[in-house]
């Protein structure tokens, strides 16, 4: 078999033995900043309006939904299970669909849909970028095939950077099948070096932080 | 000296094509700023120490890989996924013909895959009669117009927005289209439904990340995301190299990949996969495969030092900041891999002796090995392996000519007055050769091989009437003070004898 | 601390250019040093390094430590023979442990000219004079080997009436690379023309390096290109202007 081939194959190029110890590897590098929770969120509002998207901090959950509502306004849009889009009231939005749990429908709608609406598990302040698990609450095509993507994040859940994310979250396979970290709107700059956003996923991104 | 003809036609295409030159310089250009921007003191102040974890972490589980490989198959089954082992390409295009049997598909969408380029994957499985299709842009224009990556990270980063127009008026059979906005929008349109209707999905793979059995890709477009999302089976085809320790290495390469490659913080998706769909989980795929590829690794992996070419994450800094690169371009090189990275693997996979020049058409400035962020030596391993390559001519008595030139040289140069009598020799036949000591040509019967060359492009300094050692003595011979040491009048350049 | 300094002029300076080894030991003169030539002293081996020829490049450089065994200081006018003393003789000689323990020995006394100035003489300010605008071309080796980069910069911003222009590719290969040039002719000559250009866009009036390889490729490709700038060693520029 190919596997007993190639592993005898590692095994003499390295010299090394089967079943032979390693030595330890370099200790995990996990520096974690000191930043308040204010400058996390200007940090956070600062780098996604870098990254061409659209950000709004809501005061209150009223506020909250009142931005989703003009977002949504004559749209058809498709929202994730997070109970926090219930709690908001987001889910009960004219034109918002929620509570699919079935592949072939969430397929359908998100693929026609105007618009996706999700929370995130974390999001990272230095870089602009949502974490999101997939769960039964968070499925992964409504924040990739809808046009425009809306995200709720309470702020809360807004972490430093990478490290704090890998610190809390050492391995995020346990969580789910599926973390993706989204950074700003999806782009190309693959003609001519031109940046066009909206290739494959949403070309426009809100982040209402909570 | 045969080599010099042998290279130079390989190389004439994009030397001889100023307008691609400048295109291909200044696009470079923009990334070569765009990446210094990103890990500027201001913006990353620990960029050196990542650098050092990062060559660090991959030396460790390169020296380690058995044991690493053999961690991530058992966290790749926990999570209910499967790990295929190939050899070589064709042991990946048959374990992908039985899937697409078993699953009576015809489909494939593709996200971009430096991998299964090194196998010709498409043109393989087009052979038996399926239909893989590129979905990353860039791959995608490529795929249209039968071409190979001009660059790791940017395939076609040789192309206009008119070329492209071409490619889509021909293949597509649409009207034409001359803005790369609405171009794009084109692509999507089409890849949408490819996306929907594909059952496998192919991708590569950034990382491996042995302890948690995951597959993590990192792309602008959403095209990765899509194809390992929408369809029912999602295949990692990735070389054994890949793998690295733990996720929360994760926070050191993340860092360093994104600004050495586009210059960006993070790219705006980065996908940590896995296994498949889980109990509870909405979507995402029934099956998961993890392809790992040796295709000559193996064999890399036998010399302790050169195998840190394998740590190279595709990041194509080094090509970006190459001066060779940026003046031959992509399609010169003749293997995927391109620029300096791409000098170093090649020998190493394809054997010293299929493109024994390679190594050599570098003026070994090091700007490659300043910008690796996993400090791959790749300026010390081009000297290795033109040593390499050196030893085995002379073993099997090729190439003669220069091995003899370096021999007489070595005897000269490591004799006193053998060397001073050359010396003199050669002032005395060449000193009225030019104007000012320097020749913009000289008589035939000097005018070749290496002298050739120079003269080919620019002048040639002649031997100072009087050598330094020359000068010295007559110095010592009187008093320092009245010896002028620099006449700028005597010439209108300066730097002259 | 000894004052005696041994100049290794190198074999491009002491054949095409003998007047920077001249200008290189009359500045070290100025500061009180005593420099001794040595006759037997011919090349540093790097050519045949370069080109993949590590026996021959063994035989030369075994020369070369021979030359320079007791020497206080070597000091040379060039960065990149100095990265391959400094760097490479330690590769080259890695499964020789009797030569290796020569080249360490050697290693820690051997200097290019100006960092010895910076750090041994400890002077940024010769007392020179260069009248006009000049840019400074780094020489890769001296850069990325040896981490020279504002050194030489420091050096020239006290020379009288000189003013230092940065072009915006001095970091840029000029294309030389040894044999690489005649080897890799066309693609050695595009590399040249670029810095060419970027020199004319400074309307500097000499160009100054501390490697007379680069600047036998930038003037070879000058003259070729009709661009009259003057292309100089630094230590041609320190010993300009008497004291």
């Amino acid at each position: 078999m190919s596997r007993e081939a190639m592993m005898a194959s590692i095994r003499e190029s390295l010299g090394r033995t089967p079943g032979q110890a390693i030595s330890a590897p370099p200790e995990a590098r996990i520096r974690i900043p000191d930043v308040d929770e204010e400058s996390r969120v200007g940090q956070f509002l600062a780098a996604l309006e870098a990254l061409n998207a659209r950000t709004f901090v809501a005061p209150d959950a009223a506020s909250a939904r009142q931005y989703v509502a003009s977002l949504t306004l004559g749209k058809d849009a498709l929202a994730s299970n997070a109970p926090l889009l219930r709690e908001l009231g987001i889910a009960d939005l004219d034109g918002v669909r929620c509570g699919i749990t079935q592949l072939d429908a969430l397929r359908e709608h998100a693929a026609r849909c105007d618009l996706g609406i999700t929370s995130a598990d974390f999001a990272l302040a230095d870089t602009g970028t949502l974490v999101m698990f997939s769960s039964v609450e968070e499925a992964r095509l409504i924040s990739l095939l809808p046009p425009v993507h809306v995200a709720v994040v309470p702020r809360q859940k807004l972490l430093s950077g990478l490290d704090e994310l890998f610190a809390l979250n050492p391995e995020p396979a346990r969580r789910s099948s599926s973390m993706v970290l989204i950074t700003g709107p999806s782009r190309t700059a693959d003609i001519e070096q031109i940046l066009v956003r909206g290739v494959h996923g949403p070309g426009e991104i809100h982040v209402v932080l909570l | 000296m045969k080599e010099i003809t042998a290279i130079q036609p390989q190389l004439h295409p994009a030397l001889d094509n100023p307008k691609l030159q400048l295109a291909i310089y200044t696009a470079t250009g923009r990334l070569v700023d765009k990446r210094k921007g990103t890990v500027a003191e201001e913006s990353l102040p620990d960029y050196q120490e990542l650098r050092s974890q990062a060559n660090a972490l991959k030396r460790h589980a390169i020296d380690h890989l058995d044991y690493y490989l053999e961690l991530f198959q058992r966290n790749v089954e926990a999570n209910g996924g499967k790990v295929i082992w190939c050899r070589d390409g064709k042991e990946v295009v048959d374990f992908l013909l039985g899937l697409a049997k078993q699953r009576k598909s015809k489909v494939l969408v593709k996200s971009k895959s430096m991998t299964t380029e090194e196998i010709h994957l498409n043109e393989h499985l087009e052979e038996h009669g399926l239909e893989p299709v590129e979905t990353d842009l860039g791959e995608y224009i490529l795929q249209l117009a039968h071409e190979k990556p001009y660059h790791i990270v940017a395939p076609a980063l040789h192309m206009t927005r008119y070329e492209v127009a071409d490619i889509f008026e021909e293949k597509l059979k649409i009207e034409r289209e001359e803005v790369p906005e609405k171009q794009t929008q084109i692509a999507r349109g089409i890849l949408r439904e490819k996306f929907l209707e594909a059952d496998i999905g192919v991708s590569g793979a950034n990382f491996l990340v042995a302890d948690s059995g995951a597959v993590v890709l990192v792309e602008n477009e959403g095209n990765a995301r899509l194809s390992t999302t929408a369809p029912k089976v999602h295949v990692a085809v990735a070389g054994i190299e890949k793998v690295i320790p733990r996720a929360q290495d994760l926070a050191t390469f993340l860092k360093l990949l994104g600004r050495s490659g586009t210059g960006q913080p993070l790219t705006v998706y980065t996908s940590f996969l896995a296994g498949p769909r889980r109990e509870g989980e909405i979507d995402g795929p029934e099956e998961f495969y993890v392809v790992l590829l040796d295709n000559g690794r193996t064999k890399v992996l036998r010399d302790a030092d050169k195998r840190q070419a394998l740590f190279c994450i595709r990041c194509g800094a080094c090509l970006n900041i190459c001066p060779v690169y940026r003046r031959i371009g992509g399609h010169n090189y003749p293997w995927v891999y391109s620029g300096p990275i791409g000098a170093i693997l090649t020998p190493q996979f394809e054997g010293l002796d299929k493109n024994p020049w390679l190594p050599h058409a570098s003026s070994l400035c090091g700007a490659c090995g300043e910008v690796c962020p996993v400090k791959i030596e790749i300026p010390r391993m081009l000297l290795e392996l033109r040593a390499d390559i050196e030893a085995e001519k002379a073993a099997k008595g090729e190439d003669k000519l220069e091995k003899l030139g370096f021999q007489a040289w070595a005897r000269l140069m490591s004799n006193p007055m053998l060397y001073r009598a050359a010396s003199a020799a050669g002032s005395w036949v060449l000193q009225d050769a030019g104007d000012g000591g320097w020749a913009s040509q000289l008589p035939f019967f000097l005018n070749a091989g290496p002298t050739k060359g120079w003269l080919s492009q620019r002048d040639l300094p002649l031997p100072a009437p009087k050598s330094f050692r020359q000068l010295w003595k007559d110095r010592l011979r009187q008093p320092p003070s009245s010896v002028p040491v620099r006449q700028q009048d005597a010439t209108d350049e300066g730097h002259s004898a | 601390m000894s004052t005696r300094v041994s100049i290794f002029v190198t074999c491009l300076v002491d054949q095409l250019f003998p007047k920077t080894g001249l200008a290189m030991a009359t500045v070290l003169e100025r500061l009180g040093y005593s420099i001794e030539f040595r006759e037997d002293q011919t090349c540093c081996g790097q050519p045949a390094f370069n080109s993949g020829f590590r026996d021959e490049a063994r035989t030369v450089a075994r020369h070369f430590l021979k030359v320079f065994a007791d020497a206080d200081y070597v000091v040379l006018p060039s960065g990149s023979c100095t990265a391959m003393c400094s760097h490479h003789f330690s590769e080259l000689f890695r499964d020789d442990p009797a030569a290796l323990y020569q080249v360490h020995a050697l290693e820690p006394r051997i200097w290019e000219f100006s960092r010895f100035l910076l750090e041994v003489a400890k002077v940024d300010d010769v007392g020179a004079s260069f009248p006009g605008r000049v840019t400074y071309h780094d020489s890769c080796h001296a850069l990325r080997e040896l981490s020279i980069k504002q050194g030489p910069r420091t050096l020239l911003r006290k020379v009288r009436g000189l003013e230092l222009v940065e072009m915006d590719t001095a970091e840029e290969c000029c294309g030389f690379g040894g044999t690489f040039s005649a080897k890799f002719a066309e693609l050695s000559g595009a590399m040249a023309r670029t810095k060419v250009e970027s020199i004319r866009r400074t309307g500097a009036s000499a160009v100054v390096s501390i490697d007379s390889s680069c600047l036998m490729q930038i003037q070879g490709a000058m003259r070729r290109e009709g661009l009259k700038v003057q292309a100089l060693h630094l230590a041609e520029v320190l010993a300009g202007g008497a004291q």
